[in-house]
This record gives structure tokens, C-alpha cells and sequence, in this order.
């Protein structure tokens, strides 16, 4: 079946199975390998991405033809013209990775949850990123990142309960 | 791993799409959120030869105070109840409670209360908060729709009231009165794991101070999620006392039949079950403003 989408602004047709995972559609039939591919189960978030502006999904749960006529971000749309995007410098700033396998996943979770929150509190985060795991970095520098991101880090922000 | 091979159909019109089902009978399978549905046939557990997507189906679509009821789509995600306008109405404090610990934070957003309750997994959320809230599912069949109650709904494990060829168009909840709070009690290893054990509690009081109505049920506690009727008529009409809940604790441990597995033995569930529904009478009572039931411990 043809599946047609937008991925960070650009269009693509495929002509693909209906069984074709989302993950793998982006990976494979688009060429955009910056989703990552974790527990392929939806456990892990490795395979965030976020579709139509504010929804993140784990892509590996989704079929690429329930994604047919949507927008989709990925991580590969984030930086603009070379300039990370705020999150992104966020994250190296606050030494938000180790390995990096988690970070897109990361990344667009926080994208929908800022979204929703833009003032999130810790406990927010915290909540709002509940379904990605991370393997390296222990979670205390990427709540630092996305509270960066957020404008929420600081000494104000540090004294708060 | 990759699904068996499937047709796919997204029909533009809920007719469409019972046109699909009634065509394909035991083979289709509704496609909603999909997050226990695809995660199913990645591990082929599920095979359905057939697909049909009801996601286009602007008619399915979100959850509303409608009256006497919340009436929610069979589309409408884990994270629009999350997020909706009333959520933070006391007397919605049961589905505010489960609608944050249904799997995790992103699987909601894609994940629907209907689905789950037509999943009816043993250990699901969302079909002891209906059990507890008295909701009713709204099914279409060959001669049109029926509303079947939640008591009836439940089946078996992964088995309901939606025969071949029919699906559920939606669910209902009743609106609970002025006097009327929940809670949601889960125990889980990790976020987004099954319930280990989990407590739906909802509890209606009179002008005097007396129980005038409660829903108890159990997650993980049986082939389907279990109601407690025997702590239900227990809390009926009565002063709500430490021995009143103590004693409808006793009869969720006596009700809960688990299974043993990674997760906990028989008897830890059992007694998790009496904890978690004593823990969730008292928290229900507690934002009732019955304070004598307000936790013991340190309060943020």
C-alpha cells in the first residue's frame, strides 16, 4: 500500500507492506536512521518520534500506514542549519548522554512533553519521560538538559521543592 | 519481530468499518491504539488476517461529560482523559489516578480506555476503574448498538461481550454525585509493567456521613479484573470506621484468586489486594474530607 508523509517538513511516498512498523519505515524506507530501534516492544522509547506537532509515539508501535497523511519529527529535525536546537544543546551542556542509543527518544518525548508544559516542574520531567529508558547516564543530567531547555534551571529553580 | 501479513482497511464511516468486520468475521481485529494489539501479533500471538482502522472515524473520537455520563470514544486516548477539562474534579479522582499509571507516559498517547477494555487483560487498569464506576460499554452488532454492563462485559481473559463480526463503539461512566471520590492503587515493578496488584476504589457518601454507595475491584486478581461485591455491602450504609476497612480489606484478600509468576507469589497478592483496597478506602475517604482516614505518614 502507499503510505505518504511528512518527516521534518519533507514529503515521502512508499509503497509498503501494511505490516511495515513506523520505526522501520523511517529507518529502512526513508533512510532516516537517527530513530533508533531499542526493545522494539515499547518499553524502552529508544524509537520516540512525534507526530503532527505534539504527540510523541513509540514508533515501533505503530504501523506505518496509521501514520498515512500525518507530519512526523524526528531526531534528524531537530537542528537547524547546523545550530542544534535548544534541547539538543541542552543535552550536551548538562552531559544529558553517554552512549547517545537513547537520545532521539529522549529528545522528541521532551519536544511533546515541553508542548504540553512548557513550565514542567522536575517531578514533571520526571513523570513526562517515565517511558524512556536509559541505560548510562542515571536520568539526573537529562532532567537537567530538559529543565535547561525548558528555562526552568537556575538557582531560583534549584532551591524549589 | 515483524506481524504476519494483514489486509488493512481504514474506513472513512463507522458502517464502513462494521461492514468490514461483519464481512470478516473471527479473522479481523479492530485497530484502535494498538499498543496491546501490536505488541500482540509482533510476538504472534495475534495473527489477525485482517485490519480495519478505526482511527478515521471522527464519530469514535474523544470524551465528554455528556449528561449523566463521561462518554469516551472508542478512539479516545489514555492521555486526552489525562488531560481533560475535568479531570481534576474530585469526583473524577478514580480515573484521574489510573488515567497516570496506565503503562507509561507515551505509551498513552496512543493507547485508548476502550481498548483496553476490550483487550481485558487480567492485569489492565482500565477494566477494574469500570468495574468500580459501574461503566457501561456501548457495542454495535447486527442489530444495532446495545449497551452491555461492565459485569457482563468482562468475559474471560482477553475475551468480552464483542462477538465476531461487532465492535465497541464506546464506553460510558456514570457521573459520580458531589459526594463521591475514588482512588487507584497499583503496584507495579517498574512503569509501564502490569500490575503486580491494583485497587479501584469509589465511594459515595450520605448527608450523615454513611456510605451510601462503593465500588470495589481488583486488577491481577483473576482471569478478568474481579468486583468485591462482599466489601462492597459491607461499606453500604455504614459509618466509614478503621474496622469497616479493615474488614473490606480482608474481603479483597478473600476474593483475590492471582496467579504466581515473576511478578509475586499467591499469598503476596492476596495480601496486596487487602492492602491496596484499605490504601485506596482511605485515600478516597481522605479527599472526602473524612480526615480520620488521612495517611499516617508525612504529607508533602
Amino acid at each position: 500500500m502507499k503510505v505518504h508523509v511528512k518527516v521534518n517538513g519533507v514529503g515521502y511516498e512508499r509503497d509498503v507492506e501494511p505490516r511495515t512498523l513506523l520505526a522501520y519505515f523511517l529507518r529502512e524506507d526513508c533512510r532516516l536512521t537517527g530513530t533508533h530501534v531499542g526493545c522494539d516492544t515499547s518499553s524502552c522509547g529508544c524509537c520516540v518520534v512525534v507526530i503532527d506537532g505534539d504527540r510523541a509515539v513509540k514508533s515501533c508501535t505503530m504501523f506505518a500506514a496509521q501514520a498515512d497523511g500525518h507530519d512526523i519529527l524526528t531526531v534528524e529535525g531537530l537542528a537547524e542549519g547546523g545550530k542544534l536546537h535548544a534541547l539538543q544543546q541542552a543535552f550536551w551542556d548538562q552531559h544529558g548522554l553517554q552512549c547517545g542509543y537513547c537520545t532521539p527518544g529522549m529528545l522528541l518525548t521532551a519536544i511533546a512533553l515541553l508542548k504540553h508544559q512548557p513550565n514542567p516542574s522536575e517531578a514533571d520531567i520526571r513523570a513526562g519521560l517515565a517511558g524512556n529508558l536509559c541505560r548510562c547516564t542515571g536520568y539526573n543530567n537529562i532532567v537537567k538538559a530538559v529543565q535547561q531547555a525548558a528555562g526552568t534551571l537556575g538557582p531560583a529553580a534549584a532551591g524549589a521543592s | 519481530m515483524i506481524p504476519a501479513a494483514f489486509d488493512y482497511f481504514r474506513p472513512s464511516s463507522t458502517d464502513e468499518a462494521f461492514a468490514h468486520l461483519q464481512q470478516h468475521g473471527p479473522d479481523a481485529r479492530v485497530l484502535a491504539g494498538g499498543q496491546s494489539l501490536i505488541p500482540a501479533m509482533r510476538f504472534r500471538l495475534a495473527r489477525p488476517a485482517v485490519l480495519v482502522d478505526i482511527n478515521s472515524l471522527t464519530d469514535l473520537r474523544g470524551a465528554r461529560v455528556d449528561g449523566k455520563v463521561l462518554a469516551i470514544g472508542a478512539t479516545a486516548r489514555d492521555a486526552e482523559i489525562e488531560r481533560a477539562p475535568w479531570i481534576g474534579e474530585r469526583r473524577w479522582s478514580l480515573i484521574y489516578d489510573v488515567s497516570r499509571v496506565v503503562a507509561d507516559p507515551v505509551v498513552r498517547q496512543m493507547g485508548t480506555v476502550v481498548g483496553s477494555l476490550c483487550h481485558n487483560d487480567p492485569a489492565g487498569d482500565w477494566t477494574a476503574a469500570a468495574l468500580a464506576s459501574r461503566a457501561t460499554v456501548v457495542i454495535r452488532g447486527k442489530s444495532g448498538a446495545r449497551r452491555v454492563p461492565i459485569d457482563e462485559f468482562l468475559v474471560d481473559s482477553f475475551a468480552t461481550a464483542v462477538s465476531d463480526g461487532e465492535m465497541a463503539l464506546g464506553a460510558e461512566f456514570p457521573v459520580p454525585d458531589d459526594h463521591t471520590a475514588g482512588s487507584y492503587q497499583k503496584v507495579e515493578r517498574k512503569v509501564g509493567d502490569f500490575a503486580t496488584a491494583a485497587a479501584a476504589v469509589q465511594v459515595s457518601l450520605n448527608a450523615d456521613g454513611t456510605i451510601r454507595a462503593a465500588g470495589i475491584a481488583l486488577s491481577a486478581a483473576g482471569p478478568t479484573a474481579v468486583r468485591v461485591d462482599e466489601a462492597e455491602r459491607l461499606l453500604t450504609g455504614q459509618y466509614p470506621t478503621a474496622e469497616l476497612v479493615r474488614a473490606a480489606s480482608d474481603a479483597a484478600s478473600k476474593r483475590s484468586a492471582p496467579q504466581a509468576d515473576q511478578r509475586g507469589s499467591i499469598e503476596y497478592k492476596k495480601h496486596l489486594a487487602g492492602v491496596l483496597v484499605a490504601r485506596g478506602l482511605r485515600e478516597a475517604l481522605s479527599r472526602l474530607g473524612v480526615q480520620a482516614f488521612a495517611h499516617s505518614g508525612v504529607q508533602a
